[in-house]
């Protein structure tokens, strides 16, 4: 069971049209039980344990539990993701503690610009691709044609 | 039949798949489609946050080739690619990639993508070719950027959640793709003047090593079903390299990428004795023509030398993670402060590394207590991938770019547009496109960006929406949604759904499967060794499963998909195994090894080895291409 759900923190994202594991996870695995009104993973065996659903929990309910079939018991790794960092809490099976932080990204959420800003020359015929050469930092596409 | 509403969309430009390649082509293609009144459908089986390959994120972009300083050149980079495939590759596909691909690092960097920089201000490199980065939302981010150049820009519309099968065709010309929403009983029809195919690689075509729920801990994602070569395969499209798999050495069980140890922290790998496989193994490299002189060393003959270490008993072998980060912080012993921030740097970077893209790493790295500036982990070759994008080099053959050809080549590699098929309008990009390895993630967006500009073209000068035939579309229909109606007809005749002599269920049929590729086709239970005999045997056995197929059941959407991604997997194993049949000789011995034609073979086999399939006459051909040199 790579990913799991704490039962006690899962809201099953308040009956909404859909739980935000259930929107994100890349392989369609994490699925709301309408009776309990708690999220769950279908089927582990095909869980790639991206992390997605963990950090998309708006109730922190979901954690990784590594791979029963090779991964000794009592390691936790633990994500908190802001908008242009995370932190990492790896917490060891001798208990030991560590914590990462790293950005993720520089610019707001939202906000990227498709050509960056990059003037695009040249037609559907030339070589310039959106914001070519500007973005290649070169004054013209590589090309053999003399 | 299940009862599903059909949805027509009608669009010019359809985009199958959410993501490197498909993003690439959707913020390419927004902007000319915009310049010529044109509409663009993106479709994705995932959400486009989260899709792909990179969706967990990744730690290193693997292609920038820094055009801009003049370090390196086009033809370097094609040269190193044909190197490291054993000198089977498209030269104008890698140099098309290669000119472009700066340029969409650059787009990243300033959508938001952070990028280790040095003191001057300049990119941390990994290595020759490869950049460092703060990667964890770098999906996140590529994806924003597309989804703003398609929605803002009003060209564009988005379908997540619903899986593609099948292509439609008019002809020799394809004209849309139909699938379902894995979300409600709906059927998806698209019709569209030009179909984009970026929807990935194949993953679990061959039993993994791991045995329980670690099956899942596949080093490329198990989404990868093999739907890119499935659709092009069954549009009759011209395929190439199917023989050219991937099999990676990673951190063992767990997959943590490699690259920063060997490349960045200059790493040895050591085996049980102490000795190092690439300095005592060094004379087997001449067996393997000019290839095994060169630098750096084809990664398929370095997994090779670690393999004979394996074979021997001589394993495990140890990523010496401990030595290289002491010998690192050593240039600093000088200055204790220095030494202490050097030390902690140095564990923060090798945490990230695995924290950026493969968690589960951290995880066993945890689990097991450890911390790399003591102790070496072990290193160990995984399971065959399909994946044109890294080392590998299945996909479909593509036109290449006019200005890339020379006269001698231009006949061979270009008609009409860059990276169509051979089957007009469908244009193929990431790991669907073959014959063009070494494009990881930033190679594939550059790709999708070609791709992208490429169809718009195409669409602008062939302006009309190709015939579908409804009735065959009906016919499709039935056929996608079959495995439902044969699960409700038989699921009561016993008492456990799971086992019922009327059906198969999806994951046994993948069981199956993995376990003929894995004994007959060069798996790791025979140590990636095949010959003629058993790819035989294979291909009789894979014949009972296709004919099984169509026993396929689902007991819901979830498992409807599941069906169809193990029968695209399907059809990528039997190309693969037609395709090592037909090349009679051992060329990539660390991917797989023909024990019946075991040296390589340069006078009959430096060649592509492409294959057809016929839908008409259910027919595969196998074909011969030459490779031409471009750069020369």
């Amino acid at each position: 069971m790579p990913s799991y759900v704490n039962p006690e923190k899962c809201d099953g994202c308040k009956a909404l049209d859909k739980t935000a594991c259930q929107y994100i996870c890349p392989n369609d695995l994490m699925v709301l039980d309408k009776d309990k009104m708690k999220a769950f993973n279908r089927d582990v065996s095909m869980c790639w344990e991206c992390y997605n659903c963990v950090k998309i929990c708006p109730t922190q309910a979901i954690e990784i539990r590594g791979y029963a079939d090779f991964v000794p018991m009592g390691a936790q790794v633990t994500p908190l993701r802001s908008t242009d960092s995370i932190m990492w809490t790896v917490k060891f099976r001798n208990g030991m503690l560590k914590r990462f932080k790293f950005p993720i990204r520089t610019t707001p959420e939202g906000q990227a610009v498709p050509d960056g800003g990059f003037e695009t020359k040249g037609d559907l015929n030339s070589l310039e691709l959106l914001g070519e050469p500007a973005s290649l930092r070169l004054p013209a596409v590589f090309t053999l044609k003399k | 039949m299940a009862n599903f509403e059909n949805v027509v969309v009608e669009t010019d430009l359809l985009i199958l798949g959410g993501g490197m390649a498909a993003c690439g082509a959707a913020v390419e293609a927004a902007h000319w489609a915009k310049k010529h009144g044109l509409k663009v459908t993106l479709v994705d089986k995932a959400a486009m946050d989260r899709s792909g390959a990179v969706a967990m994120g990744l730690s290193a972009i693997n292609q920038y080739v820094d055009l801009t300083t003049g370090k390196n050149s086009v033809k370097d980079y094609v040269d190193y690619v044909r190197n490291d495939l054993m000198g089977v590759t498209r030269e104008d596909l890698v140099a098309n990639i290669a000119r472009h691909v700066d340029s969409t690092v650059h787009l990243f960097e300033k959508w938001g993508l952070p990028i280790w920089k040095d003191e001057q201000g300049n990119y941390v490199h990994e290595g020759r070719w490869q950049l460092m980065i703060n990667g964890e939302s770098y999906k996140v981010i590529v994806a924003e950027a597309a989804k703003n150049a398609l929605l803002q820009s009003g060209v564009g519309q988005i379908f997540e959640r619903v899986f593609v099968v099948e292509p439609l065709m008019d002809g020799d010309r394809v004209a849309g793709a139909v699938g379902f929403s894995v979300r409600e009983n709906k059927f998806y029809v698209f019709k569209a003047k030009a179909t984009v195919v970026a929807m990935g690689g194949a993953v679990h075509v061959f039993k993994p090593r791991s045995t329980g729920e670690g099956l899942g801990r596949a080093w490329y994602p198990p989404w990868n079903s093999g739907s890119s070569a499935y659709f092009t395969i069954k549009a009759g499209a011209e395929m190439t390299c199917q023989e050219v798999r991937f099999i990676p050495v990673r951190f063992k069980d767990a997959y943590g990428p490699v690259g920063a140890w060997f490349l960045l922290f200059k790493s040895r790998a050591t085996n049980a004795m102490g000795g190092e496989y690439m300095v005592e193994r060094k004379a087997e490299l001449e067996k393997w023509g000019s290839y095994g002189r060169v630098k750096p060393i084809p990664a398929n003959l370095r997994n090779y030398l670690g393999m004979l270490d394996c074979n021997e008993g001589k394993g495990p072998i140890f990523m010496r993670t401990e030595e290289a980060m002491q010998k690192i912080a050593d240039q600093y012993k000088d200055d204790e402060k220095a030494y202490k921030k050097k030390v902690k740097e140095l564990e923060s970077e090798a945490w990230e590394d695995f924290l950026d893209m493969t968690i589960s790493q951290a995880i066993l790295w945890a689990a097991t207590n450890v911390q790399p500036e003591q102790r070496s982990s072990e290193i160990a070759a995984a399971e065959p991938y399909f994946i044109g994008s890294h080392s590998g080099a299945s996909g479909a053959w593509v036109s290449g770019p006019e200005d890339l050809q020379t006269s001698d080549s231009k006949g061979e590699y270009f008609w009409g547009y860059a990276n169509m098929a051979t089957v007009k309008g469908m244009f193929c990009a990431g790991d669907a496109s073959g014959a063009s390895s070494h494009k990881f993630s930033s190679g594939s967006h550059a790709e999708g960006r070609i791709v992208g500009k490429a169809a718009i073209k195409f669409i602008v000068e062939n302006n009309t929406m190709p015939k579908v035939d409804m009735a065959d579309v009906e016919k499709k229909k039935a056929a996608i949604l079959k495995p439902l109606d044969t699960y409700e007809q038989n699921k009561n005749l016993t008492t456990d759904p799971e086992v019922n002599p009327s059906y198969i269920k999806p994951k046994m049929f993948m069981f199956r499967l993995q376990k003929i590729m894995d004994e007959y086709a060069g798996g790791v239970s025979t140590n990636f060794t095949t010959n003629k005999a058993g790819l035989e045997r294979g291909l009789e056995l894979l014949q009972w499963l296709k004919e099984d197929s169509d026993k396929l059941a689902a007991s819901n959407l979830h498992e409807l998909m599941r069906c169809w991604e193990n029968v695209q997997r399907m059809w990528q194993a039997e190309a693969h195994v037609r395709t090592i049949l037909f090349r009679e000789e051992t060329r990539w011995p660390g991917y797989y090894f023909r024990a019946d034609k075991p040296a390589i073979d340069e006078q009959n086999w430096l060649v592509f080895a492409n294959c057809k399939y016929d839908p008409s006459g259910d027919k595969w051909e196998m074909i011969k291409r030459p490779i031409k040199r471009i750069f020369a």
